[in-house]
């Protein structure tokens, strides 16, 4: 094997421009090496996701009533919105590729500066989503406590506490950037400056899709939030009636067995065994069931705690799928983002010409491929009714 | 369609504006629909057992229209192609698989009693 003195590794090769590695024959090869890559990454990061699809269709297959009583507290507009800022994001990433495509720099910093900020709107409107829950106590399973009421003192008024300590660190970051643009003014690259000015206006898209969350929340779109201190919203009084309903009907339908049910007789279970095979509307079907499964159980909590009202604790376990579902893929944004932060630095530097695009190419199919998970989310979260 | 520049090298064929303007407003009319299908579903008489294949099916159409345009699939590697959608195969192996498992033993599950519910125990420890 011949060892190549890694001075002169270039001397016997061809036009090696100057990003071209030189273990690769030319661009060709090293563009088609790297996006055999990224597939491979994109394929791993389906089946990383696959595991909470898994778990969702699971809980919704066995326990569809569950998605119906939760579904409520997720305001359908609200994700709508997101949807449509994930999906300009994904049209102003393909443009950046078209735009490297072509080795027009500027053209590319600015699509990718776009995209960096519905990043983090994105993020922001989410901030709104997950305050508004918090307060109302609908959180994971095992913390699931849910209140009517949000909290009549706040740090600011109006605001969730939450919002305001999910606000923290992006406050933070748009101080450092905006310091750090004027700081790096005095650098004899003038492009460290563009980039901190650049960083800065896609810190404060998270304060606009804050903004954009509240004004949205505020005018009672979708789902109402007068409740900011006056008490009930109609959906939760609405889930109160149906579980009262539920209540009454199932007190009357097992009067004759009482609080027996928990021992789980065979013939109760027998009867449930046929039933499945004739009607799969599971909510009558736990009604008349009564004794077994979810609803079976949070009547028996009902006779027991008459006031304050209680949900199926269960609920909680579609608020846990959610928070993963939701939060493992704002994980994703925030990856995405300093992904795009390094295109965007790239692109300032005017890096990419049509024989080397592959990064901007290659974040643009990982940031795609965020943009489809939303594209499932959405309908499989929001959309249940 | 990809654009035709006889400059670039052979891997790069940008995609032209008009094309990606196109399949966003695709996208953003199917995003309406879905809302709209979601909405409109109940007054309009269809029954719900058919909503969730409707969500479904306008996704999938959405992430065709992604995947294809947005991600270059149509016009790049076939093998890159059938190593991303053996993926989604995949996904459909493990959601089956685990439907069918579960299908047998969840009414055995189900004849447990559920633990009682835990008192209203305060959110944060008492100091």
């Amino acid at each position: 094997m011949a060892v190549v003195d890694p001075t002169h590794a270039h001397d016997d090769h061809h036009d090696h421009g100057e990003f071209i590695a030189h273990h690769f024959e030319g661009p060709e090869q090293q563009f088609d090496s790297g996006k055999l890559g990224i597939w491979l990454f994109l394929i791993t990061e389906v089946l990383f996701f696959s595991g909470l699809f898994v778990a969702y269709t699971l809980y919704r297959n066995h326990h569809p009533e569950i998605f119906e009583q939760a579904h409520v507290y997720l305001n359908k507009y609200l994700g709508g919105m997101n949807t449509i800022v994930l999906l300009f994001s994904s049209l102003t990433m393909a443009l950046a590729v078209r735009a490297a495509q072509l080795g027009r720099n500027k053209h590319c910093s600015i699509y990718v500066l776009i995209t960096m900020v519905c990043a983090t709107m994105f993020l922001g409107v989410k901030a709104v989503e997950y305050s508004h829950k918090w307060d109302m106590g609908i959180l994971v399973r095992s913390a699931f406590d849910f209140t009517y009421e949000h909290p009549e003192q706040t740090l600011v008024p109006g605001l969730s506490d939450y919002l305001v300590y999910l606000c923290v660190i992006p406050a933070i970051l748009l101080i450092g950037c905006i310091a750090a643009m004027f700081v790096l003014k005095t650098s004899e690259n003038p492009n460290k400056s563009k980039f901190m000015g650049g960083m800065s206006l896609t810190v404060f898209g998270y304060f606009i899709g804050v903004a954009l969350g509240v004004v949205f929340m505020a005018a009672g779109i979708g789902e109402s939030s007068k409740h900011a201190g006056s008490g009930a919203t109609p959906q939760p009084i609405a889930l109160y009636a149906m579980t009262q309903e539920k209540d009454s009907q199932s007190d009357h339908d097992h009067e004759s067995g009482g609080k027996e049910h928990h021992e789980g007789d065979h013939e109760s279970v027998d009867h449930k065994g046929g039933d499945h095979e004739g009607d799969h509307e599971d909510t009558e079907h736990a009604h008349e069931e009564g004794g077994m499964g979810h609803d079976g159980h949070d009547d028996h909590g009902h006779a027991e705690h008459k006031d304050p009202p209680k949900f199926d604790r269960d609920i909680g376990i579609f608020f846990s799928i959610y928070y993963c579902m939701t939060g493992l893929h704002a994980i994703h944004i925030i990856a995405g983002v300093i992904a795009l932060g390094w295109l965007y630095w790239r692109s300032l530097e005017n890096h990419w010409r049509s024989d080397y695009f592959g990064p901007v190419d290659y974040v643009g199919l990982y940031w795609h491929l965020v943009d489809l998970i939303w594209i499932y989310l959405f309908p499989l979260l929001y959309l249940i009714d | 369609m990809a654009d035709h520049h006889d400059d670039l090298p052979k891997f790069c064929h940008p995609v032209s504006t008009q094309l990606l303007f196109g399949v966003f407003f695709g996208l953003i009319f199917l995003t309406i629909m879905t809302v709209v299908t979601s909405a409109m579903a109940k007054p309009m008489g269809v029954p719900p057992a058919f909503n969730f294949p409707i969500a479904m099916i306008i996704a999938t159409m959405k992430a065709f229209f992604v995947c294809a345009f947005f991600m270059h699939m149509w016009w790049d590697k076939a093998f890159n192609v059938l190593a991303f959608l053996s993926s989604v195969l995949f996904v459909g192996l493990f959601i089956a698989m685990t439907l069918m498992d579960t299908g047998h033993y969840q009414e055995s599950i189900d004849i447990f009693p559920r633990a009682p519910e835990e008192s209203a125990a305060p959110a944060t420890p008492a100091p």
